[in-house]
């Protein structure tokens, strides 16, 4: 992989084994000054733990991690420059907002006017001036994560880390407070370093984002490249909601151009840009359900018609689920356009919008 | 005009539905069947268990010629509390006659010590078995398990043996490491429990907060198991109070504890026995237990069911 020049967060070759079971394998990665990176996978793919690692909760088995220019590999967590916030909030109960926040800087013996200063722009910065004499136990979610975060930004840290911050919150709260998080982002210009599995917040947040699966991360990119451009199969199915339409088939060629081909459907691949120079086989044609135009005609690289098998309304717009080669595929559309059920409907996508995978390693073509 | 002779339906039923049926909640009778088997079993219960307390109370209060005369379940005539203050001061166990208010101060000074120091110590075992997970913390945690099981009749000698070498034996210190050492499997597991029911996070947010061993505990985790702390400090008070057999194994009769105490004053064989004194003794031993339960009852079940819940 590629290094970059004086990262503000470099792991290399991270390895961290419990007994048998290895979670992380020769992990590598820089994070730039001021980046926000996202750690995006589903649950034990070990982006909590890749995180806890650089945060020194847990103690990795080989490699070396730099913050900041400095070996901290064999450093406390508090000696590290990083700031964290939980899923849970992990606030203290027994402690107001105001001891909450001063805590960390209590336990460092920093003065107490430095202490109130920090606090009282964390507080302004956060807008939970109202709330600094209350209990965690009278605060709402979101007021919770905000008195959270406020906690890693009293510590005037470099990096900040979060695991899973938005898990706990209702959908509504969610989206508000990561708006916030962004906000906060491009106003302290700090390096952060994000952990969900909700692909959303990876798309709205991350300056590049990193899916992990398996403890191996699969591509590390910015985000429309990691949905336009997927490396692998699984990348590919992971992003996306409603997810990615896969048929199985084979990759043919003839008269000097490269077709898919399944069953009687052959979709031309003279738009599609191969990574290397294909050789025929099995193969995976995907594209995305928005890729899709409906009822709107010909002029399209390739089209066909299909049956209408089920209509999910969603609001917005609606999916439509066809029978195309005898396999699931759908097609997104705008709520006035939706069709009824079995009628037959005709489709258009132009291939270079698509990614072909390899059947056997799932691995861009 | 003619339609509006049709009857229309009751503003509040549909039609074809019975408006008359019940409505809103269900009735209850308190002499139902199920109240009368309810409480008939709790009072049943209850009174079989307050029996004995009753007649120990009353007799405790009647002179010897009245409690001679036999109606033991009947009130007394003549209340006196003679026997109460006799037990207290001057009832007579072998040589010393001055009652049990001596075996009441040597088991004070045997309780509050060992209360303090097996639970000082246990919490923070526990402490350290759920978040600091060090090296050989799990067969550390196997050992103190199998500790519980070992019956204690099994150590006896040994531990007297060992109190004689280093010559604490027949001292109230003695006695004192002796019920801090059995208290520690099961309070340890406890605290273990407890610490492990406590989120996580909140141990890892100290951590990057900056706090240490010392700093976690005192400052995060001790503020906020107030439940089982109360849990533990029942269990080693009556546990501690009521026990006999390390009582008179480990101590010598002028460091008797009040258990100990009781029994010689009970199980005398010469002279007449004193029923009346006898009672008022044993009442007065039960007492420090009882009033523990009876002022910390609701904590002591908030603090078992929360730290009951995680293995």
């Amino acid at each position: 992989m590629t290094r970059l020049e004086n990262p503000s967060v470099s792991i290399q070759d991270l390895s961290l084994n419990f007994g048998a079971i290895s979670v992380l394998e020769t992990l590598n990665i820089d994070v730039a000054e001021g980046e926000f990176i996202v750690l995006l996978g589903p649950s034990g793919c070990g982006k909590s733990t890749l995180l806890n690692c650089i945060a020194g909760l847990l103690d990795v088995s080989d490699g070396r991690i730099f913050i900041k220019g400095k070996n901290v590999t064999w450093e406390e967590p508090k000696d590290r420059g990083i700031g964290m916030v939980f899923q849970s909030y992990a606030l203290y109960p027994q402690m107001t907002v105001e001891k909450n926040l001063s805590f960390g800087l209590r336990v460092a013996g920093i003065p107490k006017d430095e202490i109130a200063r920090r606090i009282a722009r964390a507080a302004e910065i956060l807008q939970i001036e109202p709330l600094l004499q209350r209990k965690p136990s009278a605060l709402s979610g979101g007021q919770r994560q905000r008195v959270a975060i406020g906690r890693a930004l009293v510590r005037d840290v470099d990096v900040f880390l979060f695991d899973e911050p938005l898990s706990n919150l209702d959908a509504k709260l969610r989206a508000e407070l990561r708006v916030e998080i962004k906000l906060l982002h491009s106003k302290l210009q700090n390096t952060m370093i994000y952990v969900t599995h909700d692909q959303i917040e990876a798309m709205t947040l991350a300056d590049r984002i990193a899916v992990m699966k398996g403890g191996v991360i699969q591509q590390l990119d910015a985000p429309q490249t990691i949905y336009n451009r997927p490396v692998n199969r699984f990348v590919a199915g992971f992003l996306g909601s409603p997810a990615m339409n896969f048929l199985d088939g084979r990759l043919e060629k003839d008269d000097g151009n490269w077709h898919f081909a399944a069953e009687d459907v052959r979709i031309p691949l003279a738009t599609y840009a191969f990574e290397k120079e294909p050789v025929p086989g099995a193969a995976v044609f995907g594209i995305r359900p928005e890729h899709v135009a409906f009822n709107s005609g010909s002029g399209w690289p390739f089209t066909a018609t299909a049956n209408v098998v089920v209509v999910e309304p969603m609001g917005s717009d609606t999916l439509v689920w066809l029978k195309l080669a005898n396999q699931n595929f759908t097609v997104r559309v705008t709520s006035e356009r939706t069709p009824n059920n079995a009628d037959t409907v005709s489709i258009g996508f132009d291939p270079m919008r698509a990614s072909l995978f390899d059947a056997a390693s799932g691995t861009r073509l | 005009m003619a339609d509006l002779a049709v009857p229309l339906p009751a503003a509040t039923g549909s039609i074809g539905l019975d408006a008359s049926g019940p409505r809103g909640p269900k009735p209850r009778h308190v002499f139902s069947r199920r109240n009368i088997f309810l409480y008939g079993t709790l009072i049943v219960v209850a009174l079989y268990y307050l029996l004995p307390l009753y007649v120990m109370v009353v007799t405790s209060l009647k002179g010897m010629p009245e409690i001679r005369l036999g109606n033991i379940f009947s009130p007394p005539l003549e209340i006196t509390f003679e026997p109460w203050v006799k037990a207290w001061s001057s009832a007579c166990t072998g040589l010393n006659c001055d009652g049990l208010s001596r075996g009441f101060w040597n088991s004070v000074r045997i309780t509050v010590p060992s209360v303090v120091l097996s639970i000082a110590i246990a919490s923070v075992n526990g402490y350290a078995l759920a978040n600091w997970r060090f090296k050989g913390a799990d067969t550390f945690f196997v050992i103190l398990i199998v500790g519980a099981f070992i019956p204690y009749q099994v150590m006896i000698y040994p531990i007297v043996i060992i109190l004689r070498e280093i010559g604490l034996y027949g001292s109230l210190s003695g006695l004192v490491i002796v019920h801090s050492i059995f208290g520690m499997p099961i309070l340890t597991l406890l605290f273990r429990n407890y610490f492990s029911s406590m989120p996580e996070e909140l141990f890892r947010a100290a951590r990057v907060d900056g706090a240490g061993f010392w700093g976690i505990y005192f400052r995060i985790m001790l503020p906020m198991s107030l439940p089982i702390f109360v849990v533990a400090i029942i269990l080693q008070v009556t546990g501690i109070w009521n026990d006999f057999l390390f009582g008179v194994v480990y101590t010598r009769p002028d460091t008797y504890p009040m258990t100990v105490q009781l029994n010689n004053i009970v199980n005398s064989v010469q002279g007449v026995k004193e029923y009346n004194v006898n009672m008022a003794a044993t009442i007065l031993t039960g007492l420090v237990p009882l009033v523990v339960y009876f002022i910390s009852g609701k904590l002591f079940v908030r603090g078992i069911a929360a730290g009951a819940v995680k293995g």
